[in-house]
């Protein structure tokens, strides 16, 4: 589509280049608080994460389990808001202007801002694509046209249940990359097998040159690799969140994360 | 009012919609995970469908007539009349359908498809449990296995219904997340749905969600417009119609199903009765989507919700459990903006009000919902001629709110 390369398309060219697989991890902005989650996500480039998805909270997270449910009430519960995610990454683009920020969560809190001011709030903070759960393509003139105009990725859901007719209007507004999920399910389900996602991997890139990234249910290293080693990456969410649930000192939860960079990147 | 919009914005009929992305206006869509889109597309092709399949109704013609009861009788209320003292009160009886409310009308419906789409799991989202029992005791009628959600807060306060479900062979799921009450229980029914969605149907109770649903759950209830359009005629003469009609709103499907029938029809006034609570104000204290809160995104639909200024959702506050949603079906907001439809709201105090009075003039012990409507009823009635004839939608009976009356009332149950 001839848009400018945004630090996504970026960083996962750098990473075809070096052949290596990406990592993405996933945070809640403002669990527990805005502090704590500042200090994670400062972090996370230096534990070897390639993506960082923040979470805006919602009060009504239809598509998550209970970990994120949970990590979105106590931000919330700690005053969290739109204007303090937005700063959030502000401050994180102080200290780190190349690793790419995917905002990820609900589409109430933008549409209740208003597209067009959201959406030029999102840019100058420094966010590079949206992944939006309740936006799917037949919705696309709401926020995906106006996000891609605005110079944004939008990063869309395949599930096992896009099959091969529904596909190519799944991929046809998708940019950045493309966000399989792996089981039919909520975030923090059971993990699919490497060997059941491969060839739903292989059929999605048979349609498109975007990076394929596979998550839901990853927990382990082993399981990030063998996940990532069938695809172009993997995310992990609620495991990294339900470490910051424990209430362990930031450089636990990193070290955590760095093992399942570790994984992934070993795939 | 309706007649003037009508003419100016140069809307021929206020019955077609939704168009074809499910929008009535700006309001309604399909707002859901990509997970869930084949199936609702699928749904809607399969309702499509059925809605001009002979069959279809035939069967559901059956079960209306030989299960459920109908037609419920049109009632003139003659006491309640004299003592208001204005327009003459008709009320739609409702509430002695089977299972006690017009939940089942619908329910009967949505498994009916389900049954031709070969799903056989059925998960129902519930508040004051009405819903639920209905679906619990169709789907024990069709044997197929039920799973209904139902937050945790409205498991304590309907006891009687979870109890009613669990003896229909249901399982009830006590719903923990979020603040455990009806929209949580509608998350957790979503969130249940996105992961069994291959041999699941979620059957949803009232006109919201993504569509197709706020359109099915409308034409299934719809039956109570049309049968109020030829049993007025039958009792005031040909072609009456009434002048203005009135039912309590929670998701807005009992009010959808007496409103539909008649929107093209410019003399009838209608009324929507929200849950105002204990006042529809800055303190939030209520379930008012349409008088105190504005649009958003919710639950599948873009409709009026009660939210602050971040888009947070808000929890609702009603007496009545099956009032209490922060939200309203996307038809009901699109009226609401076209103004052919007016929207008003009734206290705690003045639904317990209507209750009391419901009891000892006519004998009918009403559901707190449609006391609701009734309070609105006792405001307008007296300031009307005799000739002006109002029909009330009395959608569902009290047995089930006795001991929240009980207790509003300072009366001990244990006697
Ligand atoms: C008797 C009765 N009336 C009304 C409602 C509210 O639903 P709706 O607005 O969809 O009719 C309920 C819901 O539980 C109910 O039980």
């Amino acid at each position: 589509m001839g848009r400018t390369m945004t630090r996504i398309d970026a960083t996962f060219a750098r990473l075809k280049s070096q052949n290596k697989k990406a990592f993405v991890a996933y945070i809640m902005a403002g669990d527990p608080d805005v502090e704590r989650s500042l200090a994670v996500m400062k972090g996370l480039p230096g534990a070897g994460v390639d993506v960082i998805e923040l979470g805006l909270p919602f009060t009504d997270p239809m598509a998550d389990g209970p970990t994120i449910q949970l990590a979105g009430q106590r931000a919330l519960e700690a005053g969290m808001t739109l204007d303090k995610t937005l700063q959030m990454v502000r401050d994180f683009r102080a200290t780190d202007a190349n690793t790419p920020i995917v905002l990820m969560g609900y589409y109430n809190p933008i549409y209740s801002r208003g597209v067009d001011t959201f959406l030029a709030q999102a840019t100058k903070a420094g966010i590079d694509g949206m992944i939006i759960v309740d936006l799917p393509p037949e919705e696309d003139s709401e926020l995906c046209l106006p996000a891609q105009a605005a110079g944004l990725n939008f990063i869309r859901l395949a599930t096992p249940t896009t099959d091969a007719k529904r596909l190519p209007k799944v991929l046809q507004n998708t940019s950045g990359f493309v966000y399989y999920v792996s089981v039919t399910g909520i975030t923090g389900a059971a993990a699919a097998q490497a060997a059941d996602v491969g060839p739903e991997v292989a059929r999605i890139k048979r349609s498109t040159d975007l990076p394929v990234i596979v998550g839901f249910g990853i927990n382990t290293p082993e399981a990030a690799m063998a996940i990532a080693s069938v695809a172009d990456g993997c995310v992990v969410g609620s495991a990294i969140v339900k470490e910051i649930s424990t209430g362990k000192p930031v450089a636990d939860v990193l070290s955590f994360v760095a093992t399942l960079a570790a994984g992934a990147h070993s795939a | 009012m309706g007649e003037r919009t009508q003419m100016e914005d140069g809307v021929n009929s206020f019955m077609t919609g939704p168009d074809e992305q499910g929008r009535f206006g700006k309001f309604g869509g399909r707002f859901v995970s990509e997970t869930l889109m084949p199936l609702i597309l699928d749904l809607e092709a399969r309702y499509e469908f059925a809605k001009t399949d002979p069959t279809f109704w035939a069967e559901m013609d059956d079960l209306w007539k030989h299960y459920v009861g109908r037609p419920s009788p049109l009632y003139y209320a003659d006491r309640l009349t004299k003592h208001l003292g204005g327009a003459k009160i008709y009320m739609k009886r409702d509430e002695l359908n089977h299972t006690g409310a017009h939940k089942i009308n619908n329910v009967l419906g949505q498994i009916i498809l389900a049954r031709r789409m070969g799903k056989t799991r059925i998960i129902a989202e519930t508040g004051a449990g009405q819903h639920g029992v209905a679906t619990a005791t169709v789907c024990a009628k069709f044997g197929l296995q039920c799973v209904v959600y139902m937050g945790a807060h409205d498991v304590e306060r309907q006891a009687p219904n979870v109890f009613r479900m669990r003896l229909l062979g249901a399982e009830v799921i006590p719903v923990t997340s979020g603040r455990g009450t009806l929209k949580d229980a509608m998350n957790d029914a979503l969130r249940d749905w996105v992961t069994n969605v291959r041999d699941t149907f979620y059957c949803i109770g009232t006109v919201a969600g993504p569509h197709p649903y706020p359109a099915m759950v409308r034409d299934f209830q719809s039956i109570i417009g049309k049968e109020v359009r030829w049993q007025l005629a039958e009792q005031e003469g040909e072609g009456r119609l009434p002048d203005t009609i009135i039912a309590a709103i929670g998701g807005g499907s009992n009010a959808m199903g007496l409103f539909y029938p008649f929107l093209d029809d410019p003399s009838v006034n209608i009324i929507g009765v929200e849950a105002g609570g204990k006042g529809v104000d800055a303190r939030m204290e209520h379930c008012a989507s349409l008088t105190g809160g504005r649009p958003g995104v919710l639950h599948g639909n873009r409709t009026y919700l009660l939210q602050d200024n971040d888009g947070q959702i808000l929890e609702g506050f009603s007496i009545s459990a099956g009032l209490d949603y922060p939200g309203i079906g996307p038809e009901h907001s699109w009226l609401h903006d076209m103004g052919r439809a007016q929207y008003v709201s009734i206290t705690d105090k003045e639904a317990l009000e209507a209750f009391q009075l419901s009891c000892k003039l006519e004998g009918i012990i009403p559901a707190l919902e449609p006391s609701h409507a009734l309070a609105h009823v006792m405001k307008i009635a007296p300031t009307l001629p005799a000739e002006h004839i109002i029909v009330m939608n009395m959608c569902g009976r009290g047995d089930k709110d006795i001991f929240t009356v009980a207790k509003h009332l300072g009366f001990d149950m244990k006697i």
